[in-house]
Order: structure tokens, then C-alpha cells, then sequence
């Protein structure tokens, strides 16, 4: 019989397909496994709304006390667009956003002025009446879950940290941070390239690179699924990437938890120059490319986190614990 | 915990109660679980007639008995002016039709639709008791004779009829039995002799009549046959020939000696039948059993509905498969579809149109419709007006389509109708949108994953086996509710995740650098 299943892992092995006693064994939370055991059972549906809405999460941060890139207007209704111009008329830099947008569909991010056309973060430039047909759409439903009705938020646009500027082509980096009953249990930072148009989306070319929980300092970097060691545009090694600030990085993730309640959450941030990190939004329902990103299986952190005997401990407690645990590389820091 | 438990109660007992209720329609009801077969239904008329003299008349059949092995489905009497009455004659049902007044020729029908149904229930059928007869001699001598030598050449009850007969049927006849036969000339029926001599013989045997169950059978007479009691059940033997008739195909009118007509007020009477077999399927036949029996499974079920009605059922108990072939390509397999359960619309509209049509139809639909839509993002214009705008042009291209392939000859594509077009108009606006966001690839991916789905959802659902088995086991829909809340609880890997992760375990089984 051995040889057997030898066989046919080496046959699998041709076609890069794994088994799922492989995954199994490296830990890694499946997408039915995360639907129904996770999302589920520690996100009740009543609190969903507060993320869905990222102005409802802004606000609630903001009450909270939490860092976020600061509201500068919002748009709610169709009728709201002939103030539009007045408001846009100061800025110089802004950007737009559906409120109960999803995967970072319909951002419009406004890096600059060229005489009366607005220029992109990709360099290409808008007029006065596209930027309102675009937030026309955004009201209309067009990037909402299930076409509902929506509300255009402006806000300030974040000056991202020239540290990573060598590790991302054009678009700002963010960070996902999974924090699970509060404990952040795996973290990544998506940077964007070429291939993923300035966008940082995983599935559409961007690099994840996993982070050490511990540290803050790069593990493992992929794109496409496939590893990577330098950035496919600018060159930069992965491997010197440490992400600062990250003792409150943590603590700003962990601090969600009580925000919203929910119990397995991805916290999305960014870092700003002049304010450091910043939340940029919350997702209830993050996506499992995180576990690709580290190179690493996430459930057995979760488990961890679900035999604890006491779950509700002061944030800081919390971070430290995540710190012990999921360190990987806290023998050389 | 709890809550886990009581689930898999509920899915253990859904797929139970489905798979059960369909094995008692097949198994007690007789519906055929698969395959369009079909059962013989003989149709048998008895066509009586005689010459009225002009006053009362009237005239009395012996009418078959339920018995086993066969199952009389339907009977009906035709016959102008008469009073129809059916009586119990000494165990034996009579169908007795009368007239006031009468003249001339008479035609009365009597026609039975019967199916054999080998297995069934027995009838008891244990033979009376009886006083060997005493004949007027010289027979009694001659009789005694013949069944001495008869006894000397048989073991068994069924034995010593065989011989008993075939001493009659030799060619040259022993002196007793010719002397027997005188009895024939002095207007005995040779069939009554014979069971006389088999009583003496003190072996139970009785005279039936009934047909010889052929196709295209006109003017068919009963046959006498005589069945004799071999101690377990009877053995049909054919008087003429000595053969054992065969049972089979003999469909049993009457037991015993009493007349098959009478006929009161009028002359020349006689009584004919005819045979005609008919292929039924097999599921009509236990759905007009069951509902003649009145089985509450059938009582309570689609088919007490009107047939229009049972119509779209046929398709609407299809749908359920497609649902479970999406959760599957979902949960197990992981592939994406643009619109949850959108492929099952469109695997429905592919039972219209064929498969090829189906596909080119909405293949071309949806990337004319694309087009459009590109051309219409261009606009400024509110999502609700625009999405009702790309309703209206895909009903023009639908329209355009018909009348165009019509004019070429091409049949097919009228059945573009069939699409449902709200759905196409969602299909299209979703399919742009991701195109501009995603870009094309991601809109292939999307498009072909939904497509692939809705192939996969029609090549089941236009299956005959699977068509026939959800309408004539809607039970079945039970099991395949279990089966969903089963697939619900599905925790594991997706197939598509195997090779998604496949570089992660790679990874993890290489040390960090």
C-alpha cells in the first residue's frame, strides 16, 4: 500500500496538486472549514453591518479612539453630487470610496491637480465629470454587495511611509493583521506592482509578504502563490523588509476586537508618514491567500488561541501573548 | 455539540425517510425505478348476443373473479336500454342485464382490462369436499376398469390425470373407454366424465373455463379445462389433448360446472370474445392502482394534481439537482460562478434549446450584451436606469435573434426565449464590471466556471433516468435536502485548494531561511 500512495504523491507532485492530508498536516484552514467553524460561529451576523460599512467602522473607531485616515465629507445622496465640486475644490489630495465596498473595488485614489483634471495614484488623469459619473455609481450600488444603494466617502489621503517605497510600485502597502478573539494571530503586508496595476490585491499580481508575528520582520514572500525573494519591479530583497511601529500595529488590531465583537477579523492598516499606522478598514470575512503569504498553515494558531482558558485578557496581554506564541523568528531579534 | 448531534439526526433521517418512501413506492406500489418499461395489459371483451322474441328479456354472464397472479385493472358494461345488475351467484360473480320489452337482434359487451401480476397475493383456494359419484351401470363397471389400470400407471394425482386423459386421447381406445365415450354420445360433456372418473379416483378436480390470452384474438370461445388438486395447488389439464395447460396464459373466467351465459326471453344466444393486448408503461399502472387503493403516498402527491400542473413539476423537481450540482462545484470542488445558483437557471433554459443551441444562444447574447454595456458605462447615467437599459437591449437582441435565424432557416435559435432575461441582464452587468476591474481573464475565468456548471447541471438534469426519477419519487427530494444540509457541514478541503496551497506545503516543509 505504501508504495502506492507514494505513487501517487509523486504523480500529484507533477502537476503541483497536494493532498489534503499534506494541508492537513501543515495546518491550513480551508475555505469551507474558515465559512462554517470561524466565520460563523464567532462573527454574529447582527455585527456584520458595522464592518460592511466602512463609514460605520470609521466612525466607531474614531469614538473608540483609534487611528484612521481622517473623513473629510460624505456623499449620500444622487442630488448631493452638485456640491461635489465645492467640496473637491480645496483638496488637492483625496480619496473616494464606496462605504459598503468589497475587495477595494471602486477606490479612486486623487494624488494631485493638473489644472482642471485630477491626476490618479497610476498616474493617469480624470476630468471634474468622470469623478462624478464615478461616485454617481458608487450611490447607485454598483460595487456594494447586492446592488444596494451606497454612500461616497471622501477622505484624506494617506501619505505612506517612504521607507517602503523601494517594495511598492506606485499604490500605497497595506497591512492585514488576522486577529482572532482578539489575539492577532498572523499578519501579512500586501505591496503592489506593476502586474496588479498600483492595486495591493493578491489575485491580481500584488506580493504578499508574510510577517513575523513577533517581530514584524518578513518571513516568506509570494506572488501569484508562486515565491518570490525581490520585488518583480523595483528588485528590493524581501528579506531585509521590517515593518516599524509594529508593537502598535498589533495593539491597534487587537484593539478592534473590542470594537466590533467580531470575533475572527481582518484588520486592514497603513502606515503614514507624520501618523503612523493607521486602521484603514475591517473585514469580516478575510480571505485565506494570508496562509500562502507566510508559507505557513494559520489553524494551529487558532486552536491555540480556542484551548486558552481565559480569553478575555487586557490588549496589551493579548499582543504579548501572540508575540510568545507565533513568533517564528524571536531567537534573533 | 448539541446542535450537531440533533443536525445529523435530521439529515440521517431525511435521507432515510426519501431513500425509504421510494423504496415503498417501487417495492409495495410497484413503480419502476428505472427505465421506461412497461407491462402487457390484456383487454378482453365478452360480447353476448341473442335474438329477443319481443317481451321481457334478459340475459346473465358469469364475470371473472379477482384471483391471483392477475390484477383486473377495469371493467365496464355497454349495453343500450339495459338495466345492468351485478349479483353474488353461490360465490360466483353474475352480471345480470335486463329489458322490459326486447326485439330482434342483441348486442350486450362486457369488457375487462386485466394485467398479470405473477407473485401476487394467493386466493385460498382449497378444493370442497365431494362424494365419489356412482355411475349408472355398464360405465360404473367400465369406469372402475379403467381407473385400476390408470392407478397401475401413475404416482401422483397430476400422473394419473395425464394418463387418465391420454387413455382417451389414444388412437385406439381401450374397450372401457370406448365404452365410456357412449356416455359422451348420450350427451355428456366429455369434461364433466372426466371429472367424475377423478372423483371416483378420489382426487379433487374441478371444470374451468376461461381464455387463452392472445394478442388480435376475435370470436375466441371459452375453453373447458379441468384442474386437479395435486395436494398443494391445482394443475391445469387440457381435456382434449391430456397436456397440462398452460397457466400461464390461461386467464381463468369461471371455476366450476354452472353455465357461463343464461339467457331468459330470447333465442340463438352465444357469447364471444375478443382479445386485445395493450404495452402500458409501468408507472401508470401503479399510479392507477395506487390510486384506485387509494394509498395515501399517492393520494397526497403531485399526481393528484392537473396534468398542466404536473407538467411544470416535471421541471421544477429538476431544479434541485442543478442546486446540488452547484453546491458541489462550490463546496467540493471551489470553482467560481458569477451569481450563486445563476447556472441553474441556465441549465434550465438549456432543456429548451439543446445543449449546442443553448450555448451559442447565450454565448452570443451575453458578449453582444457586453458590448452594449461598454458603450452605455460610457454614459453618465444612474446604475438602476442602466441596468434596466441592458434588460430592454438584451429583450431587442433576443427579438433580433429569433427573427433573423428565422429568416435564415435556423429553427433553433427561437428557443432564445427561453433564457430568462432578467437573469442575462444581472449576468451581463456583472459581467462588466468584473471586466473592468478584473479585466478579461477574470471574466472568462467567471463566465466559463458558471457555463461549465450549467453543462454539467443539464447534462444531468436532461437525463431520462434522473427526469424520471425525481417526478416519479419525489420523495427522492428528502435524500437530496439531506445530502445539502450534509454538504452544510462540510468542513474539509476544496479541490481547487490542493493546488491552491500546493507551494505553501512546499514551504512549510522547507526550512525558513
Amino acid at each position: 500500500m505504501e508504495w502506492l500512495s507514494s505513487l501517487i504523491n509523486a504523480a500529484l507532485e507533477k502537476i503541483s496538486v497536494t493532498t489534503p492530508a499534506q494541508l492537513r498536516t501543515t495546518g491550513i484552514l480551508s475555505m469551507n472549514c474558515r465559512n462554517l467553524n470561524y466565520i460563523s460561529r464567532y462573527n454574529p451576523r447582527p455585527l456584520l453591518p458595522l464592518v460592511d460599512d466602512k463609514l460605520t467602522t470609521k466612525r466607531m473607531a474614531e469614538k473608540a479612539g483609534i487611528e484612521v485616515p481622517k473623513l473629510i465629507a460624505v456623499i449620500e445622496y444622487q442630488s448631493d453630487i452638485r456640491n461635489l465640486k465645492s467640496i473637491l475644490d480645496p483638496l488637492q489630495q483625496f480619496v473616494i470610496k464606496p462605504a459598503k465596498g468589497s475587495g477595494g473595488k471602486g477606490i479612486l485614489v486623487i494624488t494631485g491637480r493638473e489644472g482642471e483634471h485630477f491626476v490618479k495614484a497610476s498616474g493617469d488623469t480624470l476630468s471634474f465629470n468622470a469623478i462624478s459619473r464615478d461616485v454617481s455609481n458608487i450611490l447607485g450600488g454598483l460595487y456594494s454587495l447586492g446592488g444596494k444603494t451606497d454612500l461616497a466617502v471622501i477622505e484624506s489621503l494617506i501619505q505612506a511611509d517612504p521607507i517602503f517605497n523601494d517594495y511598492s510600485f506606485e499604490g500605497v502597502p497595506d497591512i492585514r493583521v488576522i486577529v482572532f478573539r482578539g489575539f492577532p494571530v498572523m499578519a501579512m503586508m500586501r505591496l503592489a506592482t506593476r502586474a496588479s496595476d498600483g492595486k495591493a490585491n493578491l489575485h491580481q499580481g500584488a506580493v504578499g509578504v508574510g510577517l513575523d508575528i513577533a517581530t514584524g520582520h518578513s518571513l516568506h514572500s509570494v506572488q501569484r502563490g508562486q515565491p518570490v525573494r525581490q520585488h518583480p519591479d523595483t528588485g528590493h530583497d524581501f528579506s531585509a523588509l521590517k515593518v516599524p511601529h509594529w508593537h502598535k500595529i498589533l495593539s491597534l488590531s487587537a484593539a478592534c476586537y473590542e470594537m466590533t465583537n467580531l470575533g475572527y477579523l481582518g484588520v486592514d492598516l497603513v502606515l503614514d508618514k507624520n501618523l503612523g499606522p493607521l486602521i484603514l478598514e475591517l473585514n469580516a470575512r478575510p480571505g485565506l491567500a494570508i496562509q500562502i503569504a507566510n508559507g505557513q498553515g494559520i489553524e494551529p494558531r487558532l486552536k491555540t488561541i480556542e484551548s486558552l482558558s481565559q480569553h478575555d485578557l487586557p490588549i496589551a496581554e493579548r499582543v504579548a501573548f501572540s508575540q510568545e506564541h507565533f513568533g517564528v523568528l524571536t531567537s534573533e531579534t | 455539540m448539541k446542535g450537531r448531534f440533533q443536525l445529523g439526526v435530521m439529515i440521517t433521517l431525511l435521507i432515510l425517510a426519501g431513500l425509504g418512501l421510494t423504496l415503498y413506492k417501487h417495492l409495495v406500489l410497484g413503480f419502476p425505478l428505472v427505465g421506461r418499461d412497461s407491462s402487457t395489459v390484456w383487454s378482453i371483451e365478452a360480447w353476448v348476443s341473442f335474438k329477443a322474441q319481443g317481451g321481457t328479456a334478459q340475459a346473465s354472464l358469469t364475470l371473472p373473479d379477482q384471483q391471483s397472479d392477475v390484477w383486473i385493472m377495469d371493467e365496464s358494461f355497454a349495453s343500450p336500454g339495459y338495466g345492468i345488475n351485478q349479483i353474488n351467484d353461490g360465490g360466483q360473480r353474475r352480471a345480470v342485464w335486463s329489458i322490459r320489452k326486447a326485439n330482434g337482434r342483441q348486442d350486450l359487451f362486457y369488457k375487462v382490462k386485466l394485467r398479470q401480476e405473477p407473485g401476487g397475493p394467493t386466493v385460498n383456494d382449497q378444493p370442497e369436499p365431494f362424494i365419489a359419484p356412482v355411475l349408472p351401470e355398464p360405465y360404473q363397471t367400465a369406469a372402475q376398469g379403467l381407473l385400476k389400470s390408470v392407478t397401475e400407471g401413475s404416482a401422483d394425482a397430476s400422473s394419473f390425470a395425464g394418463t387418465l386423459s391420454s387413455h382417451f386421447n389414444a388412437s385406439k381406445p381401450d374397450q372401457n373407454v370406448n365404452m365410456l365415450l357412449g356416455m359422451v354420445d348420450e350427451g355428456v360433456k366429455f369434461p364433466d366424465l372426466l371429472i367424475n372418473l377423478l372423483h371416483m379416483a378420489n382426487i379433487p378436480a374441478r371444470i374451468v373455463r376461461g381464455l387463452q390470452l392472445e394478442d388480435g384474438r376475435r370470436r375466441q370461445p371459452i375453453v373447458d379445462m379441468i384442474e386437479v388438486y395435486d395436494g398443494d395447488k391445482w394443475q391445469l389439464f387440457d381435456p382434449r389433448t391430456g397436456q397440462r395447460g398452460n397457466a400461464e396464459n390461461f386467464f381463468l373466467w369461471q371455476r366450476g360446472g354452472k353455465s357461463l351465459l343464461d339467457v331468459m326471453g330470447g333465442v340463438n344466444s352465444e357469447v364471444n370474445f375478443s382479445i386485445i393486448s395493450q404495452q402500458i408503461p409501468t408507472r401508470e399502472l401503479a399510479l392507477a392502482q395506487a390510486t384506485q387503493e387509494r394509498a395515501p403516498l399517492i393520494d397526497f402527491s403531485i399526481y393528484s394534481l392537473p396534468l398542466e400542473a404536473q407538467n411544470a413539476f416535471k421541471i421544477i423537481l429538476l431544479i434541485p439537482i442543478g442546486v446540488l450540482v452547484v453546491l458541489f462545484m462550490r463546496i467540493i470542488v471551489g470553482l467560481r460562478t458569477s451569481g450563486t445558483f445563476m447556472p441553474v437557471l441556465i441549465a434550465m433554459a438549456f432543456l429548451q434549446t439543446q445543449l449546442l443551441p443553448g450555448l451559442v444562444i447565450f454565448i452570443s447574447l451575453v458578449s453582444i450584451g457586453l458590448w452594449i454595456r461598454s458603450f452605455l458605462s460610457q454614459q453618465n447615467m444612474l446604475l438602476v436606469a442602466r441596468l434596466g437599459a441592458v434588460i430592454i437591449v438584451v429583450i431587442l437582441l433576443m427579438a433580433a435573434m429569433s427573427i433573423l435565424s428565422w429568416k435564415l432557416g435556423i429553427t433553433q435559435a427561437l428557443t432564445v426565449t427561453f433564457f430568462p432575461m432578467i437573469i442575462l441582464a444581472w449576468t451581463i452587468e456583472r459581467m462588466s464590471i468584473l471586466w473592468e476591474e478584473e479585466g478579461p481573464r477574470d471574466v472568462l475565468k467567471e463566465g466559463g466556471g458558471s457555463l461549465l456548471v450549467a453543462t454539467m447541471s443539464y447534462l444531468l438534469m436532461s437525463s431520462p433516468i434522473v427526469e424520471r426519477l425525481t417526478f416519479n419519487f419525489p420523495e427522492l427530494m428528502l435524500t437530496l435536502l439531506g445530502i445539502v444540509l450534509l454538504l452544510g457541514q462540510y468542513t474539509g478541503y476544496r479541490l481547487l485548494e490542493l493546488k491552491r496551497f500546493y507551494p505553501l506545503v512546499r514551504a512549510a516543509s522547507q526550512p525558513h531561511l
